[in-house]
Parts: structure tokens; C-alpha cells; sequence
């Protein structure tokens, strides 16, 4: 099995999350990660899914998503011509002695303390999923007390756009 | 090879997105403008004056005045809109939610049938959509009456017939709160339907219901379920005719990929073993006279799956009957000797295929569906077309002649000279039972030669179901309906009320089973009342008996849970219940009375009839592919495996 990432542009409704996620788990498919949110055309939301299959179970998925109605397109990001970012919440423990230490590691991955409270810091990073396993790899020692991670959302590298035609045979 | 241009259709149909002659050109109200004979002939003079803000560019199938919004409340929105949409007849229940829905339904001209059960309704709707090729309607309440509906939905979702279910829900602020008779609906139907809809905004509610109707009945038909809260249906609203739809993800494909067909009619013209798999698909797109032509164009044999009986002439030479697992041997035979399968709006079931890996072993794929997740889906396609079956196999004649002319053409003497051998060694047919009881396919081949091909014939699901589509013989497309995908016990009575109430001017059997006749029975009384007389032939064999043959096959004769006591106690008398429902009763148990029982019940035609066939418990639906084995061990009858010599020439 391999890992895929599929954007799906769905005209922004309420219960259409609910029909793309059920789809999935109906016909067998495990979501790794999913991130929905607006496009920059408010009536289109966006759906990043990552979701681990083969080939061919992967193609019947599409097709299945494809014909929801509220489905307007779905396209396979390869992450060799897109951008792939998740976002990670990190609370570390970090009192005095420690401190300096982490703060080596997290401006190493070009992350950021954005809460500081005197035995712990929260750290933001953002990246691909492997950069983000080796700075938790990095803070493991220190003592993880807390983590929050989002969906992994990307994009097409490149000047086109994968909305701009969904638009156009809309209208 | 020309490539077929739009003309080569006799009637061409509205490109993708446009509402479909069903929905939408029925969709004129009937009445002329209120304003009078100026509505149409004052536009252009007021337009002189300076470019008016006139009602912009209404398409011609809107009257006039009809396009004026008019107050009127979300209930009488609804029913407007049924209206407009050609709904002539509604199968329903009332209901606290629903309820104010049915105060303007009171004054419309639309038909409502009042059903026993919600599951009634929505059996009756695909009915009547199966044998009319329209939108069928139910309506229910909210709760417990929408979950009734979800066993028809998903019936209908299966085998792909086009119904509108319309369910009253708690009012909008009670979402969530767990109130009396609420039931998330729409969540629950998220599966079982092409697209479902809970109406927030009373003013949404034409475009919705136009939307609905346009999903149900386009593309690969499928249920649509409407929810509507009862303040939405209470609230103050206007109502316009025609909407504008808003469906920018829902773009079927009609018409094929013109490559796509040319390697098909390549791939045809050069077969030495090909068939014609054909699926449901071809009755709904309303292709069977085009697969005719393209049959006898190629000279291919033909097999018409449980949802295409009807789909070709049975009395056809090319005609090897069912393939599957109670399909002919010839049937099954060709299409695992065949080099190619031309699959036409059929899916590749498991029925059918028998286990998948070991199916069709040495034929090529052309798959013709016009859903693109059915290709490839359970197995691979060499030539993929998407499309109507219609369009589909109308350009397979253009391309598949323009090869003959070039002189293309394989000789499939040798594969006739094999299928007919096959199919003369192996014919249907069937043992008289040793216990001297009658034979229940004796019953189903002379209810067939008496009521005649252009009846309607409506199965419930076990043995009578798989015996009414080996022994009656099917001539006419919609003459035969059944619940194949889901196996739906309970569906033959209302579905064949909804037939009879399509077409009431033809004769409809239901045939149903001693099982199934107990489940939804009770819409024998709708029938009674609303003068719906529809015929039924119960073949009783006093038990579940396809659970049973199983029993007899594969658990050891181990008779647990199938016996239903209807022989050994007549618990129900089905004479008595008939009776008690408003129908005529009548019982046969021997075969010197079958005729002339069913001649009786022929002969009545102002109330619904039901004739208790009473029937031996041992008979065995033969052929036999067992579940999960491979269409080459099917067996002939109990012990009897056919024996194709010619084996391993493939």
C-alpha cells in the first residue's frame, strides 16, 4: 500500500464533510490524515485527504467520490510537484536547565515557542510529515506532556490552479 | 467508418445538465396564465419601451404567469412543485410532521394512495417508476415513518430505479434534541441514496424538489430522499416555476467516447466466442429495440441478467437465458467459454459471476455503464466506455456495421454449433415431485402462458422469484420486476400495487412466496380500496423455501427456523386472509386445477385476487452455482454436473 493525497474541491454545504468520511470508511478505506477547510472562492471547500491504498481500490474510491453531487473535482497531488504541510502543537517540558537546549532544537526546524510558562514551552512547527517526526524525535527526551496535530493540507506547486475550472463550469 | 453524428438518434435527448424530458416537460403547469391570453404576446410591446426588468429569458417550457413568485406556504410549495413536475400519483402516510404537507395535498390533483405501511409506499413508488419508467413518490412522516422507508430506499438504490422519497422531520429549532418521532433521516439515507436533502429554507424548497427529481431519474437512476422540518413546510414562502437547479458536480456522462467505441466494434468484429452480458442498465436507458439491432447485427448470443429479463425477446433464437447462480447451463457456459464479454449496464455481481477469479477466464471486457465506479469495479475492463446504453449501443451499430463493410467479421458457427448443443442437453426444466404434491414451476410456466407477455409479473425474493424468471417468458421490456440487489422479502405486493396504479390498463401478477406474502400483505386492503387489482399467486410451500434448499444442500437437511406452519396448521388461511383484506380468495393444490384457477382469477378484474398455490416443500430451484464457487461447477440438478467436453479447447 502507499500513501495518496487527494484534493477535493466540494461545494461548501453543511453535511458534506459527513458523506466524504463516511464514503470512505463504507467502501473500507482508512483516512491517515484530513483537513477540510474554505477555498479562496467561499462557496468551494476544500478537503485534503491522505489515505493509504493500492492502486486499484484507490481509482473505485475516486470514482465513488466523484459521484457524490456535492463533489465538484478531485485531484492526486504528487508530492513531488506539490507543497505538503501539517501543522504541529507541541508542549514540552522545559524548566530552567533545559531550556536553552530546546530552544537549540526548535530554532534548528525553524519552529516557534509560542507559549512560555515556567516549567513547559508550546512550540509551533510547520512542515512534512517527516519533518515534524524527527523534531518530536528531537523533544521526545525532554518529555512530551502534550501534542496537536492537523490534517495535512497541499498544494499544486506551479502557477495553476485547480479551482479556476471547477469555477468556470460552474457558471 | 463514419462516426456517428446526433441525428443517428431517433430522439435525441437534452445535453448533460439540462432537466430531462421526464421532470421537466411534464413540468408545465397545466393551467394558462391567470392574466389571460396577453402573458405571452405583451412581452416584446413592453419590452419597446425601454429594455424592461421583464421576467428575463424563461425558457419555453414556463408559461407565463407561472413564472410569477406567488405567496404561499413551504406545504403548498411542495405540492405546487409536485405538480409542476407531472406527479400525478403519490403513495403515503400521514403523520404529526409531515401533516402539513397533507392539508394542500387535499386539494391538489394529484393521487394519493394511502398505504398500510411506509415500507408499502416506498415498494409501490419503485413499482410504479419500474414499470411507467417515472419518478415514482412516497411520502412519509418523521421517525418511524422515514425509517420504514429505508428498506425500499436501499432497494431502489440497488437496482437503480429513479424514486423521490419525501419525509416530514421534527421542526428545525428540535434538531438534535432527541425529539418525539425524530430520526436524522438524512443521515441515515446518506448510503442508500444517489443524494439526499434536509430543507433549512422554505424558499428552496421548488429548486430542491426539481433537483431531486432531475438526480432520481438522470444518469444512472437512483432514490432521492427530501426531509423536510414541519416549520419549514409551515413558514410563509413564495413559490416560482421553473427553479433554477444548482448542481455543478452533477454531470453524467451520455454520450461514449467515440475511440472507445471503435476499439469495441474492433474487438467484436474480430470474436470468434463473443456474448452480450446484458444488465439492467439497457431497460433503463430504454435501449432494448437498439439491442436488438445490435444483437442481430452481430450475431452474438445473448444473456439477460436477473434485472434484464425483458430486456430481449425470450422466443429470440440468441436468447440463451439468465446467466448466474440459477441461470441457465448454455447462459453460464457461454460466458466462461467466451473470448469476449460486451457488458451493457450490467456490474459484474457476485450472482453472477460466481467467485471472480475464476470467471469468464478467456474473455476480453467491453464494459458499457453509464456509472464509471461500475467499471473496473470488481473486474478489469479492456475497452471502458461510459455512457448512456442507449447512445452506447447505438454507435456499437454504426461501428460494428462500418467493420462488417470493411469486411471484419468472425465466423461464429463453431460457438452456435457448441451453445446449441449445450443448450439442447441442458434445457430448463424441472422433476414432478415423487410426493405427488404440485410442482411450483409447473404453476409459473402456465401462470405465464395464460396471462401472456405483455402482463406484468412482480417477484418477491427466494425460490418463486428465481422459478417466475426461468418458466415465464418474457417478451417485453418492463414486464418483469424484482428486488435483484438487495433480496428484498416483502417487496412483490406493494411494488406490483405501484405497477397496477402505472399501468392500470395491464393485467399485473405478483408472485410472491408463502415468506414473503406475510411481510407486506397488509397493502392488499390499500389495493381493495383504491380499486387496485392486482392479481397474486402465493406459491405456498409452507416454508422459507430457499432458506430451506439450502438447509437440504448445505446443512445436513437440518430444517432450523424454515418451516412456517402456513401447510401444517394453515396458519394464515391465505383464502381467509385474502378475504378478510377486501380480495377474492382462491386456492389450487393440484395441477389438473392450475389452469382453471388461474383462468378464474383472469377473469376478475374489479378486485384485487390471491391464489394460495399450494405447493410440494422438497422442489429445488435447479440450475446451481453454490455461493462463493465458480460458475464451472454448476450443477444441473442435485447430483447432476454438466459434462462440456470440449473443456479445454479454450
Amino acid at each position: 500500500m502507499s500513501k495518496h493525497t487527494l484534493s477535493v474541491l466540494v461545494e461548501n454545504k453543511p453535511g458534506v464533510l459527513a458523506r466524504v468520511s463516511g464514503l470512505f470508511s463504507r467502501r473500507g478505506f482508512n483516512i491517515d490524515s484530513l483537513a477540510v477547510g474554505e477555498t479562496e472562492h467561499p462557496e468551494i471547500s476544500r478537503i485534503t485527504i491522505v489515505v493509504n491504498a493500492e492502486d486499484s481500490p484507490l481509482e473505485q474510491v475516486t470514482k465513488q467520490l466523484n459521484k457524490l453531487v456535492n463533489v465538484l473535482k478531485i485531484v492526486e497531488l504528487e508530492p513531488s510537484a506539490s507543497v505538503q504541510r501539517e501543522l504541529l502543537l507541541v508542549k514540552v517540558r522545559a524548566d530552567r536547565p533545559q531550556r536553552s537546549q530546546v530552544m537549540e532544537t526548535v530554532q534548528l526546524f525553524r519552529a516557534r515557542v509560542v507559549d512560555v510558562s515556567p516549567d513547559a514551552l508550546t512550540i509551533e512547527a510547520t512542515g512534512t510529515a517527516e519533518k515534524l517526526d524527527a523534531l518530536l524525535r528531537d523533544l521526545e527526551p525532554y518529555g512530551i506532556k502534550e501534542m496537536v496535530q492537523s490534517g495535512m493540507v497541499a498544494i499544486g506547486r506551479g502557477s495553476r490552479s485547480i479551482t479556476a475550472p471547477v469555477l468556470r463550469a460552474a457558471s | 467508418m463514419t462516426k456517428s453524428s446526433p441525428s443517428d438518434h431517433a430522439t435525441p435527448r437534452p445535453p448533460t445538465g439540462a432537466p430531462s424530458p421526464l421532470t421537466v416537460a411534464a413540468g408545465v403547469r397545466p393551467h394558462p396564465p391567470a392574466t389571460g391570453g396577453t402573458a405571452t404576446t405583451a412581452h416584446p410591446a413592453s419590452a419597446s419601451t425601454t429594455t424592461s426588468a421583464a421576467p428575463v429569458a424563461t425558457s419555453p417550457s414556463a408559461t407565463g404567469a407561472a413564472t410569477v413568485a406567488e405567496p404561499v406556504t413551504g406545504a403548498q410549495s411542495l405540492v405546487r412543485s409536485l405538480e409542476a413536475l407531472g406527479v400525478q400519483t403519490v403513495f403515503g402516510i400521514p403523520g404529526g410532521a409531515i401533516l402539513p404537507a397533507y392539508d394542500p395535498l387535499f386539494d391538489s390533483r394529484l393521487r394519493h394512495i394511502l398505504v398500510r405501511h411506509e415500507q408499502g409506499a416506498g415498494h409501490a413508488a419503485t413499482g410504479y417508476a419500474q414499470a411507467t419508467g417515472k419518478v415514482g413518490v412516497c411520502i412519509a412522516t418523521s421517525g418511524p415513518g422515514a425509517t420504514n422507508l429505508v428498506t425500499p430506499i436501499a432497494d431502489a438504490y440497488m437496482d437503480s430505479v429513479p424514486i423521490v422519497a419525501i419525509t416530514g422531520q421534527v421542526p428545525r429549532g428540535a434538531i438534535g434534541s432527541d425529539a418525539f418521532q425524530e430520526a436524522d433521516i438524512h443521515g441515515i439515507t446518506l448510503p442508500i441514496t444517489k443524494h439526499n436533502y434536509l430543507v433549512t429554507n422554505p424558499d428552496d424548497l421548488p429548486r430542491i424538489m426539481m433537483e431531486a427529481f432531475h438526480l432520481a431519474s438522470t444518469g444512472r437512476p437512483g432514490p432521492v430522499l427530501v426531509d423536510i422540518p414541519k416549520d419549514v413546510l409551515q413558514a410563509r414562502t413564495e413559490f416560482a416555476w421553473p427553479p433554477t437547479m444548482e448542481l455543478p458536480g452533477y454531470r453524467p456522462t451520455l454520450q461514449p467516447h467515440g475511440k472507445q467505441i471503435r476499439e469495441a466494434a474492433k474487438l467484436i468484429a474480430m470474436s470468434r466466442r463473443p456474448v452480450l452480458y446484458v444488465g439492467g442498465g439497457v431497460l433503463r436507458a430504454g435501449a432494448t429495440a437498439a439491442l436488438r439491432q445490435l444483437a442481430e447485427l452481430t450475431g452474438a448470443p445473448v444473456v439477460t441478467t436477473l434485472m434484464a429479463r425483458g430486456a430481449f425477446p425470450d422466443s429470440h433464437r440468441q436468447h440463451l437465458g439468465m446467466p448466474g447462480m440459477h441461470g441457465t447451463v448454455a447462459a453460464v457456459y457461454a460466458l466462461q467459454k467466451a473470448d469476449l464479454l460486451i457488458a451493457l449496464g450490467s456490474r459484474f455481481d457476485d450472482r453472477v459471476t460466481g467467485k471472480l477469479d475464476s470467471f469468464a477466464p478467456g474473455a476480453a471486457i467491453i464494459h458499457a455503464d453509464i456509472d464509471p465506479a461500475e467499471i473496473g469495479k470488481n473486474r478489469a475492463a479492456d475497452v471502458p466506455i461510459v455512457g448512456d446504453a442507449r447512445y452506447v449501443i447505438d454507435e456499437l451499430v454504426v461501428a460494428v456495421a462500418a467493420e462488417h463493410k470493411a469486411g471484419h467479421r468472425a465466423d461464429l458457427g463453431e460457438w452456435w454449433l457448441q451453445l446449441d448443443e449445450i443448450r439442447g442437453r441442458y434445457p430448463l426444466g424441472w422433476e414432478e415431485p415423487p410426493d405427488g404434491t404440485l410442482a411450483p414451476q409447473y404453476v409459473l410456466k402456465r401462470l405465464g402462458e395464460i396471462a401472456g407477455p405483455e402482463a406484468i409479473y412482480v417477484a418477491g425474493v427466494g425460490q418463486h422469484q428465481m422459478w417466475a424468471s426461468q418458466f415465464i417468458s418474457y417478451e417485453n421490456p418492463g414486464t418483469w420486476l424484482n428486488s435483484g440487489g438487495l433480496g428484498t422479502m416483502g417487496y412483490a405486493v406493494p411494488a406490483a400495487m405501484g405497477a397496477k396504479v402505472g399501468r392500470p390498463e395491464t393485467v399485473v401478477w405478483c408472485v410472491d412466496g408463502d415468506g414473503c406474502f406475510q411481510m407486506t400483505n397488509q397493502e392488499l386492503a390499500t389495493c381493495a380500496l383504491e380499486n387496485i387489482p392486482i392479481k397474486v399467486a402465493v406459491i405456498n410451500n409452507g416454508n422459507l423455501g430457499m432458506v430451506r434448499q439450502w438447509q437440504t444442500l448445505f446443512y445436513g437437511e437440518r430444517y432450523s427456523n424454515t418451516d412456517l406452519g402456513t401447510h401444517k396448521h394453515r396458519i394464515p388461511d391465505f383464502v381467509k386472509l385474502a378475504e378478510a383484506l377486501g380480495c377474492i380468495g382462491l386456492r389450487c393444490e393440484t395441477a389438473s386445477d392450475v389452469d382453471s384457477t388461474i383462468n378464474a382469477a383472469m377473469a376478475i378484474n374489479d378486485a384485487p385476487v390471491v391464489v394460495d398455490f399450494v405447493v410440494g416443500k422438497d422442489a429445488m430451484v435447479w440450475p446451481m452455482v453454490a455461493a462463493g464457487t465458480s460458475n464451472d461447477e454448476i450443477m444441473f440438478a442435485r447430483g447432476v454436473r454438466p459434462a462440456f467436453e470440449d473443456d479445454d479447447d479454450l
